[in-house]
């Protein structure tokens, strides 16, 4: 008789028992869902935790407008499939509205025009949990973040002030207006939702995979050539083999070269890799070394 | 491969983050934009070696200041295991951390400057450590470098700590001589100790037995949620969905629903879609009775000849984690035990505890920031309770302040009555 969990499943068991907690605690939940492989697993582990019910809250994504195609239409089919409601914020609209001003230049990024979007969301449909999927070992910041994180009335993080969290005992206690973001996967690495994708047989957006694209080299990073992106003047189009280790904005969304077509394949190389996804991968995480911390404080995911 | 938790404790000064910067490091789970990014930050502060350390201090004010503030978790995997380790910090302000990042732990490392030997901070950490039964416990006497890798010292301070921890009830406690610095004992062998003839630290916490610390004999599911479809298709469906906290349950098993009393049978247990033919803790499951009955969310699944007791006074240690208040005879405030939250009030703080001494303190009237004591609760609701030395997950519960909803208690439940 088995009597010791695997890994994997110890980590599902955990995420679970957190996606069900935050659905009978609070009034008016919502998961993140960017298409991303990790909040792909998210709203799979969510539908798991209430099957044969449907998930009892919706879906939102924060809409750059700078998107892959391919993930817009995967989050769309998977919303679908799964019956639960999407909502758009979209920062095209906050934008529109005059909410926040777009930055400008070739290295013009939306990312953290999100907060403005997400925060609008979060009071207007009153929102007080979201789920998040985040996990502890992309970012230094993140490392310290509770599973259930508190957010005060302006949406802020307060690291050095963070509710003590025990067992399995999480606290989602708040006042109107306030809310609690909630990450069911912080414990999980690359690793671990790369393997539970293939245990599961989980569908992830093409893109995760090696195909041929046009690219040209930013700051270490092959940035995809899309309509929301700006050349400047030495950066040279070519053509190579690659696939994404993230999924998020477009415009600041590094792919890395890779000829892994197949899931075991990904396996191998993240199994491999030496550099961290955000690493090889984000421009929005290199600003400074604390940028992930000063845009958690404001209200970023 | 199984998951191992560990957490850490340790003086500021200990070398706690270098030894976990050592871990993974030499385990090879570190990247190399980790590493140059730290490699850059000691040589930007004129830092002699590459600090470790820089590695877990993730906040831009520990960084400044060279301290840890708060718990940080780091991941790992070798071929045997996959490790979350839960860094926390040592000063005396942070033992609400210690209690925090350990409550879940498998093994704690404590850590010891060999210069130093046993202070009053590794004693406290041990008490802590020994009132949240973390099973096992690793003694890492490290800085050996620093006493000429001295076999003499370690066996001192190994007979004094022995000799302190008899008071304790540790069933498993490991004494491992290192150098976090330079990696003596940590993942390679020491050429510098060849006196000592156990394990690495890296080779006892891939091997150390864990299946065993479960409890696998006394059924315990608290109901979380209700999952009713609604649907066509699903009309009739009402199934129990929860966390089992311990025992093992099939499907056929007779079963009591507390606090009603009614017994049932288990007809299906379900993750997903998938059915399955048992579970353990901690799976998250979804069961099925034979019987409608009225269940939800709070009430407990057990065994009708093995419950857990249904009571509204409960007696518990109580860490007290708060700064703005304190704990007092006659405090009320919410509290959360298994998936059922109530009110309480402290009838009685019958003594604190010395962390430092283990020693009794029969005269207090309260409990501030970061101490520990004896307290009798009565709960608005019954709870349905173990001991914490029987269950870590069924004699645990939270004490939550009414009006700032901030969580200012932790509580081990150490009588049923």
């Amino acid at each position: 008789m088995k009597t010791q969990l695997s890994h994997l499943a110890t980590l599902e068991a955990e995420a679970i028992h957190i996606v069900r907690e935050v659905a009978a605690e609070f009034e008016r939940p919502v998961m993140l869902f960017s298409g991303g492989k990790d909040s792909i697993v998210m709203l799979h582990l969510a539908i798991k935790a209430f099957s044969p019910a449907p998930v009892p809250f919706p879906i939102m994504h924060i809409d750059t407008g700078h998107n892959f195609d391919e993930v817009i239409k995967f989050r769309d089919r998977r919303a679908a499939e799964c019956g639960v409601r999407l909502v758009v914020a979209s920062v095209q609209d906050a934008i529109d509205a005059g909410r926040v001003v777009e930055e400008t230049g070739p290295r013009a990024s939306r990312n953290r025009l999100q907060t403005t979007a997400l925060l609008d969301a979060i009071e207007e449909h009153r929102f007080d949990a979201l789920f998040g999927g985040a996990r502890r070992d992309e970012e230094k910041a993140r490392a310290k973040e509770r599973i259930f994180s508190f957010r005060d009335e302006f949406g802020q993080w307060d690291p050095k002030g963070q509710r003590p969290e025990l067992w399995n005992l999480y606290n989602g206690r708040h006042k109107p207006g306030e809310h609690m973001r909630v990450f069911p996967i912080s414990n999980w690495t690359e690793l671990d939702v790369w393997h539970y994708i293939r245990d599961e047989e989980i569908e992830v957006p093409n893109i995760y995979y090696a195909h041929r694209r046009p690219v040209f080299q930013r700051d270490g990073m092959w940035l995809a050539v899309t309509p929301h992106i700006t050349l400047m003047e030495n950066e040279l189009v070519e053509d190579r083999m690659v696939r994404f280790r993230t999924i998020g904005d477009a415009t600041c969304t590094g792919a890395v070269d890779s000829p892994a077509s197949r899931i075991e394949q990904i396996i191998e190389e993240v199994a491999a890799t030496r550099i961290t996804e955000r690493g090889a991968t984000r421009a929005d995480d290199r600003v400074t070394e604390a940028a992930m911390e000063d845009r958690k404080k404001e209200g970023y995911f | 491969m199984d998951l191992l938790r560990l957490a850490t404790a340790g003086s500021v000064d200990d070398g706690k983050s270098t030894l976990i910067g050592r871990l993974l490091y030499d385990s090879k789970s570190i990247f190399e934009d980790q590493l140059e990014s730290i490699e850059s930050t000691s040589a930007s502060r004129g830092d002699e070696h590459t600090n470790l350390a820089l590695l877990t201090d993730g906040l831009r004010a520990e960084r400044e200041q060279g301290i840890t503030i708060d718990v940080a978790h780091r991941y790992f995997a070798t071929p045997e295991r996959k490790f979350i380790i839960a860094d926390t910090p040592g000063h005396i302000q942070y033992t609400r951390n210690m209690v925090t990042g350990a409550s879940t732990a498998d093994l704690a490392i404590i850590l010891i400057d060999a210069r130093k030997g046993i202070l009053e901070q590794s004693k406290r950490h041990s008490f802590i450590a020994n009132l949240l039964r973390i099973p096992h416990l690793v003694l890492a006497i490290n800085k050996m470098d620093l006493v000429d890798y001295d076999q003499e010292r370690f066996l001192e301070i190994k007979r004094e700590y022995t000799e302190f921890a008899s008071r304790l009830q540790f069933s498993d406690l490991t004494f491992i001589p290192m150098s976090a610095l330079h990696g003596d004992n940590v993942v390679e062998r020491s050429a510098n100790m060849d006196w000592y003839r156990g394990a690495t630290l890296l080779h006892h916490i891939e091997e150390v037995h864990i299946a065993s610390d479960r409890n696998l004999v006394d059924v315990r599911f608290p109901v979380q949620y209700v999952v009713r479809p609604q649907s066509t298709e699903h009309h009739d469906y009402r199934g129990y969905a929860g966390t089992v906290a311990g025992g093992m349950m099939k499907p056929g098993d007779e079963v009591m629903v507390l606090p009603s009393g009614f017994t049932t049978r288990i007809t299906e247990i379900t993750s997903g879609s998938e059915h399955l033919e048992s579970a353990i803790a901690p799976m998250s499951v979804t069961i099925r009775l034979a019987d409608e009955l009225d269940v939800s969310r709070g009430d407990m699944i057990c065994r009708p000849n093995n419950q857990p007791t249904v009571t509204q006074d409960l007696e518990a240690m109580v860490c007290w984690m708060s700064e703005a208040s304190q704990l007092r005879s006659g405090s009320k405030l919410a509290i959360k035990h298994t998936t059922r939250w109530a009110r309480a009030m402290v009838k009685d703080l019958r003594y604190q505890l010395d962390v430092n001494t283990g020693h009794r303190l029969e005269d207090v009237t309260e409990l501030g920031l970061n101490q520990i004591g004896r307290v009798r609760l009565r709960t608005t609701q019954p709870m349905l309770a173990d001991e914490y030395h029987r269950n870590r997950t069924t004699g645990s519960f939270i004490l939550v302040d009414e009006a700032s909803n901030v969580t200012v208690g932790a509580g081990m439940i150490i009588d049923t009555e």
